[in-house]
């Protein structure tokens, strides 16, 4: 699979803040890309040096094997972005929006382009329509389809299903799928929300103030073996005994509070058995997949447990 | 030698004559100058009339001028705006000969160019009269006035200037010099929010910048031909 | 950059605001005209003063359709500044507000040609402005008030002078002067951008652009040999009134105007230079703020 894109040792201070912090990573082509982190990590800032809306401090970004800073124009003529909130011209139409965005892509454009993008996005009946009269859900379809109106190969969403839905929600994931499936777009696409990026991406980087947590796909980071089982039962002391005593102790992870367990999902039943068998009285097995833990905890810092991340 | 003689007393005659001319009567000149003008009861006349004052830049007006007796007199331009000189009723010599209502007094001769004219003051007998003094300057060999200055009490000295042609019979000149008092012209303030060029003005004058011109050169006059009342108003 | 600029011309188009300010010229022409046609007496009587006590004239014929086009003019051109901010104040800062910015900075089209274009929009949509200026002042007050030749009131130095200008004599002047006039206004228009380029909403350069305006013509009426000197030749606003200098006609050593001429043509020319120094300093700020720019909104 070849390179898309690559940043190396990205750095961006606005005044005494250090938005990105020597961040690297890679997009190959055919990805979906999820850009994980809370708000405020430093996706957006990254995402707009990517697309040259921000001159970075340092670092380089190379997309399509070309510098950005350097073939501006050539490498952004293959990019189709939405960045944060859809904003369109709301004066003008639907139709009008589009062909004017189609045409500053250095496109030529007819009538029929135009109209199959809207029919695309479901906004056919709708194209000579005002963006004022749009429900936010209308916007973020129009904003996609400007985004793809002049068919690039890198498609960048960022925070692409902030305020829509649950059915625009899945509509939106589903529409990604399909690009990158079926027209086999690279896409990179930010979010605050693990399972968001867990149900649509392949690879996957987490950031948190501007640093790189982790990245890797996203089966390896969310795989099985590293599930977190929490367990409440009748009398915790004595069933932490029970299990430092038993077999399971090798799972055994260091907690502040209640019994922590680190194991593969598939054993979690024998585990349940065991303890029905020494008579502890289960209350709740809670099985947790350690970077979830782990990105909660950045969300709620009280939570944060420090093994958890390794 | 009969030759001789008679150029002799040719010079002999003509020297008299015009000793006998030059001890005319003041009072008999004023009324030939006058019997001339009298002999129009109205014109019509076409001419050019060129304004000079300080402070008003106006180009050479065309314009046309009637009168009828005994003192109406209109100056109307032909085309364009014309700035015209409210004292320029006075060009009208009827203005300043017309009431006999005035003494004469002789006051010597001088030349104008190559003319040698008589001047003759003409004061008002009424007291009332806006003019205080007039001067006149005739040429007394051809009963012309050449030269004229008014002294009024409410618009300060006019001061005409003629030069005869072509209807020198009539008493009408071809052109009329035109010298009057005009007031400081000031914008009021703040109103114009004009152009600073840089540029500055040649010093006036302050004395100068006070009197006003304006020169009409007559191109043709049409005579006694009546004229309505309706060219007045 | 022609697609571009037929774009822009054309979002321009579709924005409300663009015709306040041709309705602002409609309403202060109309009410000119119809003050003038009802009154203009009184007027020219202001005007004229004393020369009055020692001329007569005609002023029903002053009061010509030249004439109206001067006096709406010397006042339509102070505050026209305004109407030409209300549009480039807000070409960057604008789609900034609306959040568009972002999405034209990431097509493939350079900071520099978005700052020439939304200029060269400006500066197209200013030409339109002064057209209609024309339209209404000029054309419709000649229509209404008919032709004659033209008096102009000039305080020149510390004396006031009456100018007449013949009125086959004045078409022309009125075309150099609505030339001259955009040249002016493309000051403005150039400032508003460089302002534009700052802020995020089209209220703050506006407001800047006519707050800079006032304080600067405020300046250059300050009658202060020190300020004459020194900051006075600097000011772009002292230039805003050349487009006079058209009318100004040359004049013989009798006082006589010249037909065709203008007294003086160095000057407007000079200042001409200077405010296409001002056009260009303040664009090529305004491009070089804009590429260095990082885009936040």
């Amino acid at each position: 699979m070849s390179l898309m894109l690559q940043v190396n040792n990205l750095s961006k201070q606005f005044d005494s803040l250090k938005a990105v912090d020597d961040l690297s990573f890679t997009v190959n082509e055919g990805d979906v890309y999820g850009f994980l982190g809370q708000n405020g990590a430093g996706k957006s800032t990254t995402i707009r040096m990517l697309l040259t809306l921000i001159k970075p401090d340092s670092g380089e970004i190379n997309i399509f094997g070309k510098s950005v800073l350097h073939h501006r124009n050539e490498v952004l003529r293959q990019i189709g972005a939405v960045i944060e909130r859809p904003d369109l011209y709301k004066y003008l139409t639907a139709y009008d929006n589009l062909s004017i965005f189609a045409k500053l892509s250095g496109l030529k454009i007819s009538r029929k382009l135009i109209m199959d993008q809207l029919q695309m996005v479901g906004l056919a009946d709708r194209s000579q329509s005002k963006v004022r009269t749009y429900s936010q859900g209308m916007k973020q379809r129009l904003g996609i389809a400007v985004a793809l109106v002049h068919n690039p190969k890198l498609i960048i969403l960022d925070e692409p299903t902030n305020g829509l839905d649950p059915q625009g929600i899945a509509d939106m994931r589903n529409l990604i799928l399909t690009l990158c499936r079926e027209h086999g777009k690279t896409v990179i696409v930010s979010s605050h929300l693990l399972t968001e990026i867990e149900q649509i991406a392949n690879r996957m980087i987490i950031i948190h103030k501007g640093k790189k947590i982790t990245e890797g796909s996203v089966s390896e980071l969310l795989d099985p073996s590293h599930t977190i089982v929490e367990l409440q039962t009748i009398d915790d002391s004595k069933t932490l005994e029970l299990i430092k005593a038993s077999s399971w102790s090798a799972f055994l992870q260091p907690a502040k509070s209640g019994i922590r367990l680190q194991m593969n999902k598939v054993a979690i039943p024998s585990l349940a058995a065991w303890l029905t068998e020494t008579g502890t009285g289960v209350l709740a097995i809670n099985p947790k997949n350690s970077l979830e833990d782990y990105f909660l905890s950045l969300t709620n810092p009280a939570n944060y447990v420090e093994s958890a991340a390794n | 030698m009969i030759n001789l003689i008679r150029n002799v007393s040719l010079l002999v005659f003509f020297n008299s004559a015009s000793l006998w001319v030059a001890a005319q009567d003041i009072n008999t000149l004023v009324l030939k100058a006058k019997q001339k003008i009298d002999k129009v009861n109205d014109y019509e006349a076409s001419g050019k009339m060129k304004t000079n004052v300080t402070f008003l830049k106006v180009p050479i007006a065309t314009v046309k001028i009637y009168f009828k007796k005994p003192n109406k007199l209109k100056v109307k331009s032909e085309k364009g705006i014309s700035f015209i000189p409210k004292g320029a009723v006075s060009i009208n010599m009827n203005n300043i000969l017309g009431n006999n209502d005035y003494t004469i007094i002789d006051a010597g001769k001088e030349m104008i160019g190559n003319n040698l004219v008589r001047v003759a003051r003409l004061l008002p007998n009424d007291d009332n009269s806006d003019v205080v003094l007039s001067t006149i300057y005739i040429d007394e060999a051809n009963n012309l006035i050449r030269k004229a200055k008014t002294t009024t009490k409410e618009n300060g000295t006019y001061e005409l200037e003629m030069t005869y042609g072509r209807y020198a019979a009539y008493g009408l000149p071809d052109k009329i010099v035109f010298s009057f008092n005009t007031k400081d012209y000031k914008l009021p303030k703040g109103v114009t929010f004009d152009f600073d060029d840089g540029s500055t003005n040649n010093p006036v004058d302050k004395a100068k910048a006070k009197k006003g011109r304006a020169e009409i050169t007559f191109s043709s006059y049409t005579i006694n031909k009546g004229l309505p009342e309706s060219v007045f108003l | 950059m022609w697609n571009l600029l037929q774009i822009e011309l054309y979002k321009i188009s579709k924005r409300p605001r663009t015709y306040i300010a041709f309705a602002a010229i409609t309403a202060i022409v109309a009410i000119f005209q119809f003050a003038f046609k009802a009154d203009g007496g009184s007027y020219m009587n202001l005007m004229l003063q004393s020369v009055q006590d020692t001329f007569d004239l005609d002023k029903s014929k002053a009061i010509n359709g030249y004439f109206m086009c001067y006096i709406i003019l010397n006042t339509l051109l102070i505050q026209i500044p305004i109407l030409v901010a209300l549009v480039a104040g807000d070409a960057i800062s604008g789609e900034a507000n609306m959040g568009t910015l972002r999405l034209l900075l990431t097509k493939p089209i350079s900071r520099t040609q978005i700052i020439l274009v939304k200029f060269a929009a400006s500066v197209i949509y200013t030409i339109g402005l002064l057209i209609w200026m024309a339209l209404m002042a000029l054309f419709v007050s000649l229509l209404i008030f008919g032709a004659d030749d033209m008096l102009i009131f000039r305080v020149k130095g510390d004396e006031s002078q009456i100018l007449q200008i013949t009125k086959d004599d004045i078409m022309w002047r009125y075309f150099a002067a609505f030339g001259y006039a955009a040249v002016a206004l493309t000051v403005i228009a150039a400032l508003a951008i460089l302002l534009s380029v700052f802020a995020e909403n089209s209220i703050g350069p506006i407001i800047a652009t006519v707050c800079i305006v006032i304080v600067c013509t405020i300046i250059s009426n300050i009658n202060v040999p020190i300020i004459d000197n020194t900051i006075k030749p600097w000011l772009f606003t002292s230039y805003l009134v050349g487009w006079k200098g058209f009318f100004y006609i040359g004049t013989n050593a009798d006082g006589e105007p010249l037909k065709g001429t203008i007294e003086n043509w160095p000057a407007i020319r000079n200042s001409l230079y200077i405010l296409l120094a001002h056009i260009f300093i303040l664009i090529s700020a305004a491009v070089i703020v804009f590429k260095r720019k990082d885009i936040l909104s």
